[in-house]
């Protein structure tokens, strides 16, 4: 993985030393909130409903051991003791003192992390898949690229006060698990003539507004990405509206000036880019590269793996649903999951960070992924450690056999903590969580994702079925979406109708999972299939007690 | 026709903690909400908040929250005020783990 050079060492050094005289002349009053607000949000430091919050990014998710041990030491020393990972590969730690963040961002420093760009109208962490790096379908590493992307927009002078907020998202494989085209741009990873090059993606995102990307370029060679990329948001950056928050994303600005407009306004700057780099990003992407080549992997035989498959059937159960495969033999992708029924999604303990970061280095060659999905995933592990690894899962509860099934909720922090929240979502996914333990196996495959406001953090919109929290009349309400979709195959969801209080939520996704257990031809064909075979109007009925069947009942 | 003025109590957020504060009968800040004055009458509610609004070393975003009288002293009258008031749902943490709602 990318280690911080001397220059970025220094870099940080001395923002962090401008962040602790800000707030010190904050707390003496010389600074007044209007001020101080947009400086601490820079460097990530929110103020939500009990506390401050602080949000330290993630890059492309990648962590190694000792940095999981910092934020675990960050969590007990200066936090109560947990952090919560989100849908952008960040951490979140929910209860910081203001005096107490100049030392936390120290503290994140010497293990090369940091809050910065976090939040406010820039470039946010750059967000990859997962599984970058180990996917047995994959490419190439996304993550050289998406390095260069992060060093690129952190501190750029030009793009500090963007329209908006900038997403960006990139993935090495066809298969897509980082959500391309819910981004402001989305990269996929294409090959052409043998020359490694991305389609380029843009426009997507969820929120009030939500878009499907739409396809800017199908191919910019590797050696081009980061003058297309430049070209592309300085041309949002001279048209994008901000005039108004609510369409000041780069998707209005595809809208209101059509595809065809912005992809020749982004060519016609990308020309006159392109000659100014010189060359200098390739051979920062190629020095990127080798610092990301894969580990030393073992060569040894897996049989360990085979009987433990064999013979148990709980650790059968776990490598059914939270192994993935490894483009190298002999080797297994392993999700931790982070949502044990009735645990908060996304939420881990200090400890559980420690035990994490212990098992990275034991089993995992010391590298760990943050999935968009609030899970953990340690991407190389060698078949004959998996049942060594689950026992010591096992041991700290973490061993939960759930990905990819309904229980694997995402939800944002909602109203618990969130101050932009309507409602909440942290106690809507505890319960479905609970309540369809028993059968989710039975159940397969779903992905059920809530948000606690319209601007999806939650990803509702893609869910198989959303859920979004809303404040109707000073009551929590809950609408439900059907048919999303997160991946290559990317859809939003449809709005089922009119929404369902707080206690009927629960007993309203029992209705439409109990609708497709009798509608599916087999226990292989799962929700969305269905959904794509017969459509939304079952599960209407079933949600609204409507059609044939309410009416001969 | 004159939009009626919901009782209101004062609050904001701590500078330092960050934790939810609400301004009292006596001018001080108080963490718990039944030690909250409520105004029923919008020019002093507006009056305070301006007030309240002068202390920017000491709060962070005060604002008026709908709030009710209650046994003990003003409720929160809106879910998120409650929230406020409380603490999370899914751990014991802030104001209810301090005994302080």
């Amino acid at each position: 993985m990318y280690t911080y050079s001397e220059f970025d060492r220094d870099f940080l050094a001395t923002r962090n030393a401008q962040f602790r005289a800000q707030v010190e002349r904050r707390i003496s009053g010389a600074l007044t909130e209007d001020e101080f607000k947009p400086l601490r949000l820079m460097n990530g430091l929110y103020l939500q409903l009990h506390a401050y919050m602080l949000r330290v990014a993630i890059p492309y998710g990648t962590l190694n051991s000792a940095q999981m041990r910092q934020l675990a030491m960050i969590a007990d020393r200066w936090d109560k003791g947990y952090g919560h990972f989100t849908t952008r590969q960040n951490i979140q730690f929910n209860w910081p003192k203001l005096r107490d963040v100049p030392d936390i961002l120290d503290a994140l420093a010497e293990v090369g992390m940091h809050a910065i760009q976090t939040s406010g109208n820039c470039v946010r962490n750059v967000t990859a898949d997962h599984f970058a790096g180990a996917a047995a379908d994959e490419i190439a590493d996304p993550r050289p690229a998406a390095e260069l992307l992060r060093q690129w927009s952190t501190d750029h002078p030009e793009f500090q006060f963007l329209p908006r907020k900038f997403k960006i998202a990139i993935t090495g494989s066809p298969r897509d698990r980082a959500v391309t085209q819910a981004h402001d741009i989305g990269l996929r990873m294409v090959l052409r003539n043998g020359q490694r090059g991305f389609e380029v993606i843009i426009g997507g995102g969820l929120g009030r507004t939500p878009v499907i990307g739409k396809v800017l370029a199908e191919f910019i060679p590797e050696a081009d990405l980061l003058p297309y990329i430049e070209a592309i948001l300085s041309t949002y950056n001279s048209f994008g509206r901000r005039d108004n928050k609510y369409k000041a994303r780069i998707k209005i600005m595809v809208n209101e000036l059509g595809l065809e407009e912005v992809r020749a306004r982004v060519e016609r700057r990308f020309d006159s880019l392109r000659s100014e780099w010189g060359g200098a990003d390739k051979a920062v992407l190629a020095h990127f590269r080798r610092q990301f080549s894969p580990p030393a992997f073992r060569v040894v035989p897996t049989q360990a793996y085979h009987i433990a498959y064999e013979n148990d059937p709980v650790f059968r159960s776990f490598a059914d649903t939270n192994l993935a495969a490894h483009w190298q033999d002999g080797y297994s992708i392993v999700t931790i999951s982070l949502k044990a029924h009735g645990a908060t999604p996304g939420d881990a303990t200090s400890d559980q960070m420690r035990v994490i970061a212990d098992l990275a280095e034991r089993f995992g060659h010391d590298e760990l992924r943050i999935s968009h999905e609030q899970n953990v995933i340690l991407p190389h592990v060698h078949k004959s450690d998996l049942p060594a690894l689950h026992a010591a899962l096992q041991e700290a509860g973490l061993a939960t056999a759930n990905v990819g099934l309904i229980s694997d909720i995402i939800a944002c922090p909602g109203m618990d903590y969130c101050a932009l929240a309507t409602a909440r979502s942290i106690p809507v996914a505890q319960e479905i969580a609970q309540a369809f333990a028993a059968r989710e196996h039975d159940i397969g495959g779903l992905k059920i994702k809530i948000s606690g406001c319209i601007n999806a953090c939650g990803h509702h919109h893609v869910g198989h079925i959303g859920i979004l929290g809303l404040d109707r009349a000073g009551v929590e309400n809950y609408q439900i979406t059907l048919g999303g979709d997160a991946t290559e195959a990317a859809a939003l969801g449809e709005r089922a109708g009119p929404g369902f209080a707080y206690d009927q939520i629960v007993p309203a996704i029992a209705r439409v999972i109990d609708t497709y257990l009798e509608l599916r031809r087999d226990p292989h064909e799962q929700f969305i299939q269905v959904f794509h075979r017969l459509g939304a109007q079952p599960f209407k009925d079933a949600l609204y007690q409507t059609g044939a069947r309410a009416n001969a009942a | 026709m004159t939009i009626r003025f919901t009782p209101s109590v004062v609050t904001a957020n701590d500078l330092l903690s960050g934790d939810v504060i609400y301004l009292t009968p006596h001018g001080n800040w108080s963490r718990i909400h039944t030690d909250a004055a409520l105004f029923t009458e919008q020019l002093a509610a507006e009056a305070a908040l301006s007030a309240a609004q002068a202390q920017p070393d000491q709060i962070v975003g005060a604002y008026l929250a709908p709030a009710r009288h209650g046994p003990n002293g003003p409720e929160p009258a809106h879910f998120r005020e409650v929230f406020r008031a409380r603490g999370p749902s899914n751990y014991p943490h802030g104001k209810q783990a301090d005994n302080m709602c």
